[in-house]
């Protein structure tokens, strides 16, 4: 039997995500891509492979899956309970995924996107030289339940047990913008009642891009609605008709035609991806040199995520009765998993 | 804005972008010169730079922050950009003449009533204005293998909607500011649907995926519902034919 993925139940928009397909611009296609890419990192530090290896995005909530051969999994992104047969399994670690059981992963516990990631990487057929689903310009599409995702051989097989302290990006913040070629179509005024306010993350959002809704009046530039239609990248908070901003994600339009007041940094946007319905964002304008800082240094992290692996201590995977464990114990607040041991 | 902006203009976009903008108005010219410029940045091949594309006017390029810098690149396009005047360009070679059969209004097309009377038109006026104006690619943009086409005469200088439209299908023909696009995909816009092909502009399962370019021309002629449903069902281009330009 080969290697795949079994998929019998996935939340609604789960999809296969790599880092995307660049140089497509010029065509109208964007890169796409993972919604949070640090995610996509980190999962492949934990299994300690190529950060080009295909994982499966689940927005908002997991699903019901199987292996059909023993394979090594790991988890990250929005946490989300998660038990292989029944015993739970600690998020932003790598487990050992034994042919036949039954992996169940619920809903997010704050943030919007999980990863699940499988030791040699998703193997679904390639399309314009990237596995990722690309929803928006009709690029593969969102999984339906019974699907057989192939799986890649694994190099490392039986390495597993390994932990990520991950510092939490799941419930908003402050998030760091630079001006951009449009800045200046806001007054002053406009952009410092920008900065000085908390915007919740609209219901409304997707790998597109999320819109932030705002108590006070909605925003406005002096160029109004014939600004021609200009490059955008993802970052890019677009003021629509209506005065909302819009933050523009992985799957976003290659131009478009609203004012843009800034551009979120790239390290910052997995942040925005994350916030979920009703979490609260709030910006701040940075210097190109301060940015340039910043992304240098999250590239950096990135590239250094293997020297941060732990073991985990106990592998919650192989502990059956862990409630009568914790009864016995009696040392523990009963929250260990959720901490991360 | 305070000073009159001088073209052409260099800007960071992003991070780890730069726009090279040629005008803020649509114009022949600069949009020659975007193209242009852009074949220009692929042809200099310089290290670092990961991608690069056009919108109407301007040219973009975005690079690797880990092994280039703002100032060097923005020394090198300052240099490129004072080599020629960009606005005299040619365009691109192997231009092509593409025929689009279109449903004008009715059900399928439903803001035509509303853009024409923006633009001061009968309904019949702004179909025959539409479908006689022979429009040219001036980019490719916003979703995969979608034209922004120009120039419309004049009186179709028509701002967008200040709302979204919900998801207009993939083949709609819609209309802001003198110019048309077509759409790729199912989309919300802020532009006025006013007529629907059946053209499919992306194809990912092909060989050539994007099915227009920046430089060609595009007549949408009229036709009706009836024959528009006849094509989509029994020609894949959906009745659409394409000839060299000279």
């Amino acid at each position: 039997m080969t290697r795949a993925l079994i998929v019998h139940r996935a939340s609604p928009g789960t999809s296969v995500q790599d880092a995307g397909r660049p140089g497509h611009l010029a065509d109208g296609l964007s890169r796409g891509g993972a919604a949070d890419r640090l995610a996509l990192a980190e999962g492949a530090a934990l299994l300690r492979q190529d950060t080009a290896c295909a994982a499966l995005e689940m927005p908002g909530m997991g699903g019901e899956f199987e292996v059909t051969k023993d394979m090594r999994i790991a988890l990250t992104g929005a946490p989300m309970r998660a038990s292989i047969d029944g015993a739970r399994i600690v998020w932003n670690a790598s487990h050992a995924l034994p042919a036949g059981a039954r992996l169940s992963i619920g809903a997010a516990e704050s943030g919007s996107y999980g990863y699940l990631h499988l030791g040699g990487g998703l193997a679904t057929p390639s399309i314009l030289g990237a596995r990722s689903a690309h929803l928006a310009a009709g690029i593969g599409a969102p999984l339906a339940p019974g699907s057989r995702l192939p799986v890649a051989p694994d190099p490392r097989p039986g390495d597993t047990g390994q932990l990520l302290d991950v510092p939490s990006r799941f419930e908003g913040g402050t998030i760091r913008v630079v001006p951009g070629p449009q800045t200046g179509f806001f007054s002053p005024a406009e952009r410092e009642r920008f900065t000085s306010m908390g915007f919740r993350r609209d219901t409304r959002g997707n790998r597109m891009g999320v819109r932030l809704l705002c108590d006070g009046e909605g925003f406005h530039s002096e160029a109004g609605l014939s600004v021609l239609s200009e490059v955008i990248t993802p970052g890019d908070i677009q003021i629509t008709g209506d005065g909302s901003p819009f933050v523009l994600l992985s799957e976003c339009q290659t131009t478009g035609g609203y004012p843009r007041i800034g551009s979120v940094l790239p390290c910052d946007l997995p942040r925005v991806a994350q916030a979920r319905p009703g979490d609260t964002l709030r910006y701040t304008f940075v210097t190109l040199d301060e940015a340039v800082e910043a992304e240098r240094r999250a590239a950096s992290h990135i590239r250094t995520l293997r020297n941060h692996l732990r073991p985990l201590v106990r592998d919650p995977g192989t502990m059956h009765d862990l409630l009568a464990y914790q009864l016995i114990s009696g040392v523990t607040a009963g929250d260990d998993l959720e901490r991360g041991m | 804005m305070s000073a009159a902006p001088q073209w052409p203009r260099i800007a960071t976009l992003g991070v780890d972008g730069f726009l090279i903008s040629f005008g803020d108005r649509l114009s022949e010219p600069a949009n020659r010169a975007a193209l242009a410029f852009r074949a220009a940045l692929d042809q200099a091949g310089w290290a670092g730079v990961e991608e690069t594309s056009t919108s109407l006017t301007s040219a973009y390029l975005r690079f690797d922050l880990m092994s280039q810098t703002h100032a060097a690149l923005r020394d090198r396009l300052e240099k490129l950009l004072s080599t020629r005047d960009w606005t005299t360009a040619s365009l691109p070679e192997g231009r092509r003449l593409w025929r689009i059969p279109t449903v004008y209004g009715t059900d399928q097309a439903p803001q035509l009533d509303e853009a024409a009377s923006a633009a001061g038109l009968t309904r019949d006026e702004a179909i025959a204005s539409i479908s006689a104006t022979r429009v040219r690619v001036q980019t490719i943009g916003f979703a995969p293998g979608q034209p922004y086409l120009g120039e419309l005469p004049e009186c179709w200088d028509i701002p967008r909607q200040t709302k979204l439209s919900d998801n207009v299908p993939a083949g709609a023909l819609v209309v802001a500011i003198r110019q048309l696009v077509l759409f790729s995909v199912t989309t919300p816009t802020g532009w006025r649907h006013i007529g629907q092909t059946a053209f499919r502009l992306f194809r990912p399962e092909a060989d050539a995926p994007f099915l227009l370019r920046p430089g060609d021309e595009v007549l949408f002629t009229s036709t009706t519902p009836d024959k528009l449903e006849n094509m989509r069902n029994n020609d894949p281009d959906g009745g659409a034919t394409s000839e060299v330009l000279p």
